[in-house]
């Protein structure tokens, strides 16, 4: 099988890096060879944040180049607009609605743009969702990054592995049940 | 059993089973993680943070030279820092395996520059491997262990930021317990005096001649024979991008050992080859010495020296295709680092930005490096750790000498920053009588590269209880007469000292004394700053003046539509410096 390229992008403090972890905890227990990027910058809090998550048979480079992501789920509305270049003209893109201001934006000196989703949706596959809505009808905001990991899982059609057990490994017993329905309501916003 | 691991976490597993025994580093990204996966086996070795990256190699060749197995880590310009003792190791040679890891950052993700250390293995004529994933990371250090035992030698390993921070799966092993390698007096082979250094540089020159030989037949050195017509050589992350790009339409060799290179090898492997490329990150390291044995290729004047390689810069260098991109038109903001909310550094910069706008401010490394940027436009330069003080100093040593006497230059640097080298510095500036204003900013951490103790903090890597080194003793003892501490979170104690500062003409120093709002607070931090309330805005009283907002607080966010400011009480701290600005006295603490 050809590698699958996956970027997942963000704002500094948004969960990416567990939902990378519990997607390629995954796909290595499918079989897979996997590979898996992170920038972080800085310590500091707020800055644009991406992981880049590659798949195969046998995978060779650790990252992604312009114009090879088959999906790209972006946490926060504009994040998809900033890595807009990485994707695939036919990659699946799954954006958050949820917007977090850029500084120039919470001080009032530009506004943040309203019209990235249907920018992109105008081109690309585009699917949006409100998974801090869905996270917070589950009860805990907190578990937005199991909701997109969860619609991400769908996008890439790889719902059959046990996501189940793998999230019991992965996160604290108490909130296991959480993020099991959160990855299930995921799957289910991209039907 | 099977993992996915950062070739950091690797590597210290790596280290942890090769026997290692004493590791110490100081942190730097990429490299931070190193250290700290190795203090996870605390219990079976020895490891610490050493306030620079010179003292962690020295550490590390002690322990080396008595019989343990030792590393010492460090990003790419901490062997700038540590580059004296790594040429003389290189002639003394060592005894139980020394391996130094260093950490390149191609692209300056978050450096201050983007050399190639590379050239260091070949100007300190010691051996050097290049990982390509996090298995290799792991499988080299404990070679790099026992080459350092076999040719005498300290042993490089050279990663870059993508081989760092890429996970990849990794076999894991079992510890091997090594016994103490007896350690027995040598003077002509550890007291690196003339008489002696100068017979060691024979041996050395003969010893190179022997790694020359086993790199040639080295594993780490293998091709990837795909019947091609076209061949690359590639070390590292270059390695497998080249991989992805090339298929099966090439034969690579893959340099894991790039010091001394694999030369003869090469040369056999690129007989009956059309065409050899060289693909490799920033300098033409491999390709020059490619070339000088008269070797033909293909190297930099299609590849980039500058930035980061991959697949897309790859594809297009060699094949002039481009992937199509997905052609959307929209908007952007960009979201630049920003001082976190609550930070103990803003105070200083606002006053700085408001009252000092003439002043030279000579920044350093570290999260208060963001006062250069708006709203503060508080420094004029940055060149390295610990270089501020001197460089404030040698200015207003400059601006004295034609006469300009009253030019204000302040230096700003953090508490890990003044321990690792700016100590030296104010050294310097003390004895020669120098009268620049110096801020210390302490905030109780090493807060840039993710919260690491230092010797100000009383506490080890292993979270042990240490000695605090009281920075207002240190700067004391130099000799420092006019020295204050000041709580940055107050706006005019910290104007108040700025003055007194600025108005001496005399060496002075401040100390901002208050922890990194990111800081998990020990029982020492909590019994001195204890907790603080979040802060409010009365819409009733707010018009909308933006005061606050110039703060750069990213709590407080402006609303345009009904002009008016509210704090984002997930993120406040109650740091009150908003509050300090505010015209109107529209914002209070809640509760
Ligand atoms: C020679 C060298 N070693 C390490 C680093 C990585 N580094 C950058 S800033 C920093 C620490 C800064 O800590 P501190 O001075 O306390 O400032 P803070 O970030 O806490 O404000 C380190 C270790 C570097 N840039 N150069
Ligand atoms: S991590 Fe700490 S020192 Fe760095 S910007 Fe945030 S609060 Fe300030
Ligand atoms: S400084 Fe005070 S009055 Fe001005 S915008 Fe902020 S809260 Fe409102
Ligand atoms: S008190 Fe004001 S400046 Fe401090 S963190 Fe809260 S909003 Fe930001």
């Amino acid at each position: 099988m050809e590698t699958k390229n996956i970027l997942m992008v963000g704002v500094g403090g948004q969960g990416t890096i567990l939902a990378s972890k519990i997607l390629s905890e995954g796909l290595v227990e499918l079989g897979y060879d996997v590979k898996m990027s992170e920038i972080h910058g800085m310590s500091q809090r707020g800055g644009s944040v991406s992981t880049q998550i590659r798949y195969g048979k046998e995978v060779f480079a650790p990252t992604i180049g312009a114009g090879e992501a088959d999906i790209m789920v972006s946490f926060e509305t504009m994040e998809a607009a900033r890595y807009i270049g990485m994707v695939k003209p036919d990659a699946k893109i799954i954006i958050n609605r949820y917007r977090i201001f850029p500084p120039d934006v919470l001080a009032g000196e530009c506004d943040y743009p309203d019209t990235i989703i249907d920018d992109l949706s105008a081109k690309l596959d585009v699917i949006s969702l409100d998974a801090a809505g869905i996270a917070a009808g589950l009860g805990n905001p907190k578990c937005m990054n199991i909701v997109l990991l969860g619609a991400l899982i769908k996008g890439m059609g790889l719902d059959t592995a046990d996501w189940d057990s793998i999230i019991a490994k992965m996160v604290k017993p108490q909130f296991v049940e959480l993020n099991r329905k959160a990855l299930r309501a995921g799957m289910d916003a991209v039907e | 059993m099977k993992k996915l691991l950062t070739a950091n976490e690797a590597i210290a597993r790596g280290f942890y089973e090769a026997g290692g025994s004493v590791a110490s580093a100081y942190p730097g990204t990429p490299s931070t993680e190193i250290l700290e996966n190795i203090s996870n086996y605390k219990d079976e070795l020895y490891c610490e943070w050493a306030p620079n990256e010179k003292v962690a190699l020295e550490t590390a060749i002690g322990a080396a030279i008595v019989g343990a197995r030792s590393l010492a880590a460090m990003k790419h310009v901490g062997l700038n820092v540590a580059a004296d003792p790594l040429f003389t190791a290189a002639y003394t040679g060592i005894n139980a395996g020394l391996v130094i890891i260093c950490a390149d950052d191609p692209e300056c993700h978050s450096s201050q520059n983007e050399q190639d250390n590379r050239h260091y293995a070949r100007s300190a004529k010691i051996a050097m491997l290049e990982p390509s994933n996090s298995q290799e990371a792991k499988d080299m250090v404990r070679m790099a262990l026992e080459i350092s035992e076999e040719y005498d030698v300290p042993v490089m390993m050279r990663t870059t930021t993508r081989v760092n921070h890429s996970k990849s799966v990794v076999e894991i092993g079992e510890r091997t317990e090594l016994p103490m390698k007896p350690y027995t007096k040598d003077r002509m082979k550890y007291d690196a005096i003339p008489a002696i250094s100068r017979q060691l540089h024979k041996k050395i020159e003969k010893r190179q001649l022997k790694l020359a030989e086993y790199s040639d037949s080295c594993a780490l050195n293998f091709i990837v024979d795909n019947g091609a017509k076209v061949g690359v050589v590639a070390a590292g992350a270059a390695y497998q991008y080249s991989r992805d790009v090339f298929g099966d339409k090439a034969n690579f060799f893959k340099v894991g050992m790039s010091y001394p290179m694999p030369i003869e090898a090469i040369r056999k492997f690129a007989m009956g080859l059309d065409k050899l490329y060289v693909i490799e990150e920033l300098d033409p390291f491999m390709e020059e010495e490619i070339r000088a044995a008269g070797i033909d290729c293909i190297g930099k004047e299609i590849i980039p020296v500058c930035g980061e390689l991959n697949s897309s810069i790859i594809r297009k260098a060699v094949f002039g295709e481009e992937l199509p991109l997905a052609e959307v038109k929209t908007t952007v903001v960009g979201r630049p680092p920003a001082l976190c909310a609550g930070c103990p550094h803003r105070g200083a910069f606002v006053q700085l930005g408001r009252y000092y706008k003439d002043a030279i401010v000579c920044g350093d490394i570290g999260c208060y490096a963001l006062g250069g940027s708006a709203p503060y436009n508080a420094k004029d330069c940055a060149i390295c750790m610990g270089a501020g003080v001197s460089l404030a100093h040698g200015m207003k040593k400059a601006f004295n000498h034609y006469g300009q006497t009253d030019r204000k230059v302040v230096a700003v640097i953090g508490d890990s920053t003044f321990f690792h080298t700016g100590i030296n510095s104010l050294t310097g500036m003390l004895w020669n009588n120098g009268n620049a204003l110096v801020i210390i900013l302490d905030n109780r951490t090493t807060g840039m590269t993710g919260h690491q103790e230092n010797p100000g903090t009383g506490y080890t890597l292993d979270g042990g209880k240490a000695n605090i080194i009281s920075i207002e003793e240190v700067v004391r003892a130099l000799g420092a007469k006019n020295v204050r501490t000041v709580n940055p979170l107050d706006l005019a104690a910290m104007k108040e000292a700025l003055d007194w500062g600025f108005g001496l003409n005399e060496p002075a120093v401040i100390i901002t004394r208050y922890p990194c709002a990111l800081k998990k607070y020990s029982p020492e931090d909590k019994e001195e700053f204890g907790t603080l309330d979040k802060c409010i805005i009365d819409a009733g009283k707010c018009i909308g003046c933006r005061a606050c907002v110039r703060t750069g607080c990213p709590a407080l966010v402006f609303n345009k539509e009904n002009k008016k400011v509210v704090i984002d009480q997930g993120q406040c701290t109650g740091c009150s410096i908003c509050m300090q600005v505010c015209p109107k006295d529209a914002i209070s603490k809640k509760g």
